[in-house]
């Protein structure tokens, strides 16, 4: 929570200015009675209609004063709030991005994507109502209670004993709702990502014509967090009215014993009176009191999903050092590198070793899941190895800043995503500056010359995840984009699997006549597509079943045979 | 805005009981505690000084007061969780009802609106109208049941004042509507713009390995923040404006206390004869009656932005309750089985009207031919499924399913014919053997685990830390390819009469591929089924190949016939053997 608070310290000069301008109007409105009872007094008394005028145009003004007074504060503690909801959302999204994957994987994005949105705002509402609403009442208790010991303070004991009544009471009720809202919401972080998922699923769904189990758990779902609401609300619908229960049995006491002090002399009956007036005025403080924290409660179970993510370090060291210009001829280099991803028991990759020269190409070929794309992550690290060493550009790959290394490696992943925007944005992801010519040759080299049909051609915009394109065309503006941003390294994980052959070759016809500087990693189930490359590395089951030319494994990996040979016999 | 708030009135029907009930436990706790003070007052008046206390008539007064504290409580208890279930209840019905309505939606209305915004509308917008439910209920019978009886009381002291009172109030009425209604655009922004940063924060944090492998964090950091300033700007606005309206509410009411004090006075004094009889006493309690009768304008002001958010976020949940749906066809005939005969005749279709796509496209597949669609990447291979499926509808033309079109059947009993792999895989969060089972959700583990061995996805499956029950999520690190073999493991369970696969094993190695191939084969036998794949090896022997350029099939026949003819499959053909 500390970390949280850190956020309302911009604002600290209106947490404080704020508080005082509810206290004045709320001073002001606790005079009024007081005139009112002059004029009663000495207007009525006196039969003095200037005077009755007076005090009554007094307390207009008075009015006047509050509401300028109460309008500042309203105006502060939205002002403080959004400010403090505005900066916190902006943290949260960015500490979200020095993540590493492995919390990401372990968080999911449903329930950060939820925190960023919801929780944010149930805890800047929280410190709105709070500002607002918070400052009158301990006012209004503190200087009732002053008030009550001036006027008996053996009666007032009869208060001393309630106050911690009440105040474990508030106690209880938090400690037992805060929880119990936290649980409410990971069964909302449940239904988002359920419905993302059906989002996503639509079309399977549908040919599965599951659309009414879909519901039907759904509608689970729904009763489960209705329920789970039911209970926090049970034991939240329960302070109101016993704070309101306690008070008014202190009250009952207090006329009680009151009379007895008035029988011995102790206290007059206007003394009395005033006594039950302070005791309701708590009360009613209280009351509100109660309400509050009701809704301060589940705005603290928000604040603290939001600083859980604040409070997450990244398991992954960054290095400082940037990419040196003249770095050495050896670009990638593995030495019995083996990986197990967290809380996975068997090793994604194991005891792996190559060496890539500037401008060579590494194809890495092998079965459905044997860890080609774990090892392609493993080069722009978002994971580190669990064994052996990675260098890249001749250097440990921990050694340098994550965004310095990342620029120089072009990604293509193996699921074709695009953002929201026009073509443009998208060829510039890597860096801004990439300017229209380059562009135009990354999509060139990508063969992605349909741009140059579309209507708005750079300028066309995409909807989300590029609905509007077929996936073959989403994958080429992927592979532009990766090119556009002129990378020493391009890793291409399978991503040309919806392209047709002839576009294909034609591609990896352009990759290796116009980027000969580029070192280049190719997954890819094709044969075919890594026939050329220098060096093939033949995983399977994250081990290396074989390394060397395509000649060479030929002749000497049982494994390339056979694949090799599958291709051709049906192709042929 | 009324409309929306007697909507949302209309969802709380089905919980009038609670309604009704809640009502009259408000009614009872509240008119209670309004006694209270009452009842304080009387017992003051027994102890009226030194050796002057009434003992016997105070503890009478302080017993029954205290089993009236007693009683409120548990009346204003109760109304707390009616008035709880009233509000969790309605939510829950609109969240089931919006979420089965996205199950209805066309898929175009899912394609075409940001992923982000819709979960905005069934995860933050429904919780903000909880909260306003919650709120706005509360306050509301608590007020009404406080200004009718205070009403009372200060009707049995002075008519002519508690008009003066009653017609004044409104004052406080207009203004707290003409806030609302100031502020009503600014909170519409509010929750519009809230619908923007979930999709970018939804676009952005889902594709975070893309956002790293880019280093794109800060211009992302840039674009959130932009969105975000706005959103606070506009928050602060909305909250700003219509919190306005309780410190004028205040103010007016305090206008009202002054003008009864000055007018009782007034009367009291004798200046104006029309007050009547005042005297001292009753011109105390009328002010505190007044007081109280003002307290729940007050209170009511002073959630209503709390409410006014609501009112804004139920718009636009109820948008997307408004949005047509799949148009209902229950009444169609459902088909049980068919031959699986599927033609086209004269099909025209476009995502776009300005820019058309299938233009007359006519095919032929017979029960048990495997169709192959080939063609260059964009050309509208996927498109075509879109159409079989019913997904789109066709703007002209038929197709037809033995003989009849599939216009005439329910879409769902028409699906139920089609076994279909994307390429586009879709896992979701749960165990192995639920989501090999999706399709035929009452599959012994027996049939799962021959369905999976078929699909060549047993042996992953059992390595997983706890084999078929292990939970599996897109996230949840299983390879793209096998992500797939679940996927084509679904169809081999419920083994339809035709399949549709589009590109069903590109992330799937070739080794692996051959073997699938066979159990397709297998699974295929008899039935109709369309294949799109870039790997021509694996459509070779398809019964009719269509190859389609730029939305029209442009050559068809059979591999041994295309090849002779030397067009375009010949030369997409030969290009895949070219290193």
């Amino acid at each position: 929570m500390q970390k949280l608070l850190k956020f309302l310290k911009p604002y600290k000069r209106i947490c404080i200015i704020a508080p005082i301008c509810k206290l004045s109007e709320a001073i002001l409105e606790l005079i009024v009675p007081v005139i009112m009872a002059r004029i009663i007094d000495i207007g009525i008394a006196n039969q003095d209609k200037a005077y009755i005028f007076k005090m009554c145009g007094l307390i207009v003004f008075m009015g006047i004063c509050g509401l300028s007074f109460a309008l500042t504060c309203q105006y502060l503690a939205a002002k403080c709030a959004f400010g403090y909801g505005t900066d916190l959302r902006k943290a949260l999204y960015e500490h979200i991005n020095q993540l590493s994957e492995t919390e990401i994987d372990r968080l999911g994005t449903s329930t950060l994507i939820n925190r960023i949105t919801n929780d944010v705002t149930a805890s800047q509402s929280g410190v709105n109502m709070f500002i607002r609403l918070a400052s009158r009442a301990p006012f209004l208790v503190i200087g009732a209670i002053i008030m009550v010991l001036i006027l008996d303070v053996k009666l007032a004991l009869i208060f001393l004993i309630i106050a911690p009544i009440v105040g474990l009471l508030l106690y209880f009720v938090m400690s037992r709702t805060i929880p119990l809202y936290a649980e409410n919401q990971k069964k909302l972080d449940i239904i988002a990502r359920h419905t993302g998922e059906n989002l996503d699923g639509v079309r399977v769904i549908r040919a599965f014509s599951r659309q009414k189990q879909e519901t039907d758990i759904f509608r689970k779902e729904c009763e489960d967090l209705e329920k789970s609401m039911l209970i926090a609300g049970k034991i939240s619908a329960v302070l109101n009215p016993l704070t309101f229960m306690v008070m008014n049995l202190g009250i009952v006491a207090v006329l009680w014993f009151g009379g007895v002090h008035v029988n011995t002399g102790m206290l007059s009956q206007g003394d009395l009176t005033a006594f039950t007036n302070y005791m309701t005025q708590i009360l009613l403080a209280m009351v509100a009191l109660a309400n509050l924290i009701v809704i301060l409660t589940k705005a603290q179970a928000s604040s603290l999903r939001v600083a859980e993510i604040l409070e997450t370090e990244s398991s992954m060291q960054e290095g400082k050092e940037p990419v040196e210009e003249n770095f050495s001829e050896e670009i990638i280099a593995f030495e019995g590198v083996s990986f197990s991803y967290a809380g996975a028991g068997d090793k994604a990759l194991e005891n792996i070793s190559f060496n890539l020269k500037k401008g060579q190409t590494l194809g890495i070929i092998g079965g459905t899941g044997s860890g080609k794309s774990t090892l392609g992550s493993l080069i722009i690290r978002s994971y580190d190895a669990t064994e052996g060493e990675i260098r890249i550009f001749g250097k440990n790959i921990q050694r340098y800043a994550l965004k310095e290394l990342r620029k120089k490696i072009g990604v293509v992943p193996q699921k074709a995503v695009l953002f929201t925007g026009t073509i443009r944005e998208n060829l510039q992801l890597a860096d801004e500056a990439i300017t229209e010519p380059d562009m135009w040759k990354a999509l060139n080299i990508a063969q992605a010359e349909f741009v140059k049909n579309l209507q708005y051609q750079l300028n066309t915009h995409l909807v989300q995840g590029g609905k509007n394109l077929s996936g073959g065309q989403k994958q080429r503006l992927t592979i532009a984009r990766a090119l556009a941003g002129k990378p020493e390294i391009l890793i291409l994980d399978d991503s040309m699997s919806a392209l047709d052959y002839a576009t294909d070759a034609k591609l990896r016809k352009e990759l290796n006549e116009q980027c000969r500087e580029i070192t280049k990693v190719i997954i890819s189930q094709r044969a075919t597509s890594l026939m050329n490359a220098d060096v093939i590395l033949v995983l399977d089951e994250g081990k290396c079943a074989g390394i060397g030319t395509h000649e060479e494994l030929l002749e000497n990996c049982e494994i390339y045979q056979e694949i090799w040979n599958s291709q051709m016999q049906t192709g042929a | 805005m009324g409309n929306t708030i007697m909507r949302i009135l209309h969802y709380c029907r089905a919980y009038w009981h609670d309604l009704i009930l809640a009502i009259i436990c408000t009614l009872i706790g509240v008119s209670l505690s309004l006694i209270v003070p009452v009842m304080i007052g009387e017992a003051v008046d027994y102890a009226v000084g030194v050796n002057q206390v009434d003992f016997a008539g105070l503890g009478k007064i302080v017993f029954v007061l205290g089993i009236m504290i007693f009683i409120s409580t548990g009346f204003q208890f109760l109304s707390g969780l009616l008035i709880n279930r009233l509000a969790f209840g309605t939510v829950k019905d609109l969240r089931s009802e919006l979420t089965a309505k996205l199950e209805n939606m066309p898929v175009s209305y899912i394609d075409g609106h940001a992923r982000g915004d819709i979960m905005a509308r069934v995860i933050s917008d429904i919780e903000i109208l909880s909260d306003g439910l919650l709120q706005g209920f509360a306050q509301l019978f608590t007020g009404i049941v406080t200004i009718i009886g205070t009403l009372v009381f200060m009707l049995t002291i002075n008519v002519k004042i508690t008009l003066i009172v009653v017609l004044m109030t409104p004052l406080s009425l207009i203004a707290a509507a003409k806030i609302t209604a100031l502020s009503h655009n600014a909170f519409q922004k509010q929750s519009e713009l809230r619908g923007n940063i979930g999709a970018l924060t939804e676009e952005l944090v889902g594709s975070q390995k893309l956002v790293k492998a880019f280093a794109y964090e800060e211009r992302a950091e840039k674009r959130f923040s932009v969105l975000n300033e706005q959103l606070g700007e506009a928050g602060l606005k909305a909250t700003f404006f219509s919190s306005i309206s309780n410190p004028l509410t205040r103010f007016i009411n305090g206008l009202i206390y002054a003008a009864v004090g000055t007018v009782g006075a007034l009367g009291a004094i004798g200046v104006l004869p029309w007050v009547g009889k005042m005297t001292v006493g009753s011109l105390a309690s009328f002010l505190a009656f007044s007081n109280q009768y003002t307290k729940p304008f007050n209170e009511i002001s002073g959630v209503i932005a709390e409410l006014q958010n609501a009112v804004s976020c139920a718009q636009r949940v109820f948008e997307v309750l408004d949005a047509e749906s799949e148009p209902d066809d229950s009444q169609k005939e459902t088909l049980l089985s068919c031959n699986g005969n599927l033609a086209f005749e004269q099909v025209e279709f476009s995502y776009l009207p300005e820019k058309p796509l299938i233009q007359q496209f006519s095919m032929e597949a017979h029960k048990g031919q495997k169709i192959a669609i080939v063609g260059t990447t964009g050309c509208g291979k996927s498109t075509i499924i879109n159409l079989i499926l019913r997904f789109y509808e066709i703007h002209s033309g038929k197709i037809s399913i033995d003989g009849r079109s599939t216009k005439e059947f329910t879409r769902d009993s028409l699906r139920k014919q089609f076994g279909m792999v994307l390429q586009e895989t879709w896992i979701f969060t749960g165990t192995a053997a639920e989501n090999i089972a999706y399709g035929k959700p009452d599959a012994t583990r027996e049939e799962i685990i021959q369905a999976a061995k078929a699909a060549y996805a047993d042996g992953f499956i059992r390595r997983l830390p706890n084999g078929y029950d292990t939970v599996i999520s897109e996230q949840s690190g299983l390879s793209q390819g096998q992500k797939q073999l679940l996927c084509i493991a679904r169809i081999m369970l419920t083994n339809p009469p035709m399949l549709i696969l589009d590109e069903a094993t590109s992330s799937i190695d070739l080794r692996t591929e051959h073997r699938i191939q066979r159990a397709f084969e297998k699974l295929m036998q008899g039935k109709t089924s369309f294949v799109i794949a870039h790997r021509l090896s694996t459509i070779q022997n398809a019964d009719l190949i269509l190859v389609m350029k730029d939305g029209n099939v442009i050559e068809q026949g059979t591999h041994n016939s295309l090849m002779k003819e030397n067009g375009f499959y010949a030369e997409l053909y030969q290009s895949q053997f070219a290193g």
